[in-house]
């Protein structure tokens, strides 16, 4: 693997790193610190740039318009957008455009036309429906929500959790169980409008993070048109499982992200600090701390672009994926958590960022698919299906 | 929120803690007028907040209070529930408030 960045990749990286320094660094020192969203001038003011830069909608793939970057690229991009203190869950606020649902890519021309296409626009926005009560990092045994065909329209009845957006969305994707008997092969993905009859939000779900909370959703005879569903019948689970191990490497960039501006701030913060007479630079409990943040960062990083290398030669790349997933979210929790004991109280405190990366990082460990279930795809891969 | 309407004025807005948090105001007839939050940049918590609502409309009005720290999440939760309840959101919200309030379907 050749990890000398070509030209165009340093440029890239440069440009948007002064970006997230000079431009959105500034505004977060008035913002709550638990903001999301910047005010609607500022956002357009940096769409702005971020347009003028090419890189506005830069996941949207090329022949819809977008920067067509290779996944290398978006990777190294990721590890820069999240340095800032909203950026593990808001990466430079979103001024960078979302592709919206990826699946959507993959939708007929009607179904792009009324969903695909607005979302590009910004005119509406969708959700992604697949965690239950039961669970989510099983997909196919835990989907316990009914689709049931009547005539031309599927009737829905079942319930979602910690589904994010759910409440502003004007559409979403919701995987619902056709065929009772088949496990996997019995889900389908369904695109409901939020204004159809049945459809429920039913709480909002406060976690670690105080903004972008998760939603609830019910499902109450939900009555869907066959025209509305994305794929095939029964096709549904490799929709949902594509999705989830394409999104583990960006994931886990944005992670690495946090973990590197953090170290930056605790080596800048050592080098000034002094206690007993002496700065902190010099006391080795500390530089053992540094030493450590570091090997986690750069073994994290060397799986990340790994599986973003494997990705882009069009090989399988879910064993990699998850050992990114894996590395990135538990370097960068231990990394946040030593430079925040770095800062002592004042790493605590609601003026420096770290007390929102450490709660937000925790639930990196869970989001994407739990460590745990990252663990038993890699086992699965290694050992081989037959003893899972 | 079920918190009891306290009046607002100087006494009682002083007696409250310094918390991150989430409020609403309401006028002499209990109906809110205004959702607010103390967040984490707010130099007094509630305390500050409710002394800068009672400066900016006199009184008059009552609040009631609930110390949070996901103050963020509840303020745009009890928005939507305002906004569901109501049709919109409180006056005094319309230049204060997430660009996009969002929908819940009480029961």
């Amino acid at each position: 693997m050749d990890l000398e960045l070509s030209d165009e990749q340093r440029m890239l990286v440069e440009q948007v790193r002064r970006f997230v320094r000079q431009e959105v660094d500034p505004l977060e020192a008035d913002l709550d610190p638990d903001a999301s969203e910047l005010s609607a001038e500022d956002h357009e003011r940096l769409v702005g740039i971020t347009t003028s830069m090419g890189l506005y909608q830069m996941d949207v793939p090329e022949e819809f318009g977008g920067a067509g970057l290779d996944v290398m690229t978006r990777t190294l991009l990721a590890m820069e957008m999240s340095q800032h203190r909203a950026g593990l869950y808001t990466p430079c606020y979103g001024t960078f455009g979302s592709m919206g649902l990826a699946q959507l890519y993959d939708a007929n021309d009607d179904q792009k036309d009324r969903y695909l296409y607005p979302t590009l626009r910004g005119e509406k926005r969708g959700f992604f429906g697949l965690t239950e009560p039961s669970g989510g990092s099983d997909p196919a045994r835990a989907i316990q929500t009914r689709a049931v065909q009547d005539g031309d329209d599927w009737v829905i009845n079942g319930q979602k959790i910690f589904i994010s957006g759910a409440d502003r969305a004007d559409f979403g994707l919701v995987f619902a169980r056709t065929s009772p008997d088949k496990g996997r092969a019995g889900v389908t993905c369904f695109i409901i409008d939020t204004d159809m009859p049945g459809f429920h939000v039913r709480r909002i779900v406060h976690t670690l993070r105080s903004t972008h909370y998760a939603t609830e959703l019910q499902f109450e005879d939900l009555r869907v048109p066959s025209e509305n569903i994305l794929g095939q019948v029964d096709g549904g689970f490799g929709i949902a499982n594509e999705r989830l191990t394409r999104n583990r490497i960006p994931y886990a960039a944005s992670c690495l992200g946090v973990a590197m501006r953090a170290q930056d701030m605790a080596i800048e913060y050592v080098k000034i600090r002094e206690t007993f007479g002496d700065l902190l630079a010099t006391r080795q409990t500390i530089q053992n701390m540094i030493i450590d943040n570091e090997l986690d960062i750069r073994t994290a990083r060397w799986l990340t672009l790994a599986a973003a290398h494997k990705a882009d030669q069009g090989e399988p790349f879910r064993t990699e994926a998850a050992m990114a997933k894996i590395a990135a979210t538990e370097a960068g929790g231990r990394v946040v958590d030593r430079a925040m004991q770095i800062h002592g109280g004042y790493g605590v405190t609601k003026e420096f960022p770290f007390e929102r990366w450490f709660r937000e990082m925790r639930i990196r460990r869970i989001g994407e698919g739990p460590n745990e279930v990252q663990r038993l795809i890699i086992a699965r891969d290694l050992i081989g299906g037959a003893f899972h | 929120m079920e918190k009891p309407w306290q009046p607002l004025t100087q006494e009682h807005a002083k007696s409250m803690s310094a918390h991150l948090g989430v409020y609403q105001i309401s006028n002499a007839a209990h109906d809110v007028v205004y959702i607010g939050y103390a967040g984490g940049r707010s130099l007094w918590g509630l305390r500050g907040a409710l002394q800068a609502q009672l400066a900016e409309r006199g009184e008059g009005f009552n609040f009631r209070v609930e110390v949070n720290h996901q103050y963020l999440s509840r303020w745009e939760e009890l928005l939507k529930i305002h906004k569901g309840d109501h049709g919109t959101v409180p006056s005094g919200n319309e230049s204060h408030r997430p660009r996009r309030i969002g929908q819940l379907s009480l029961s």
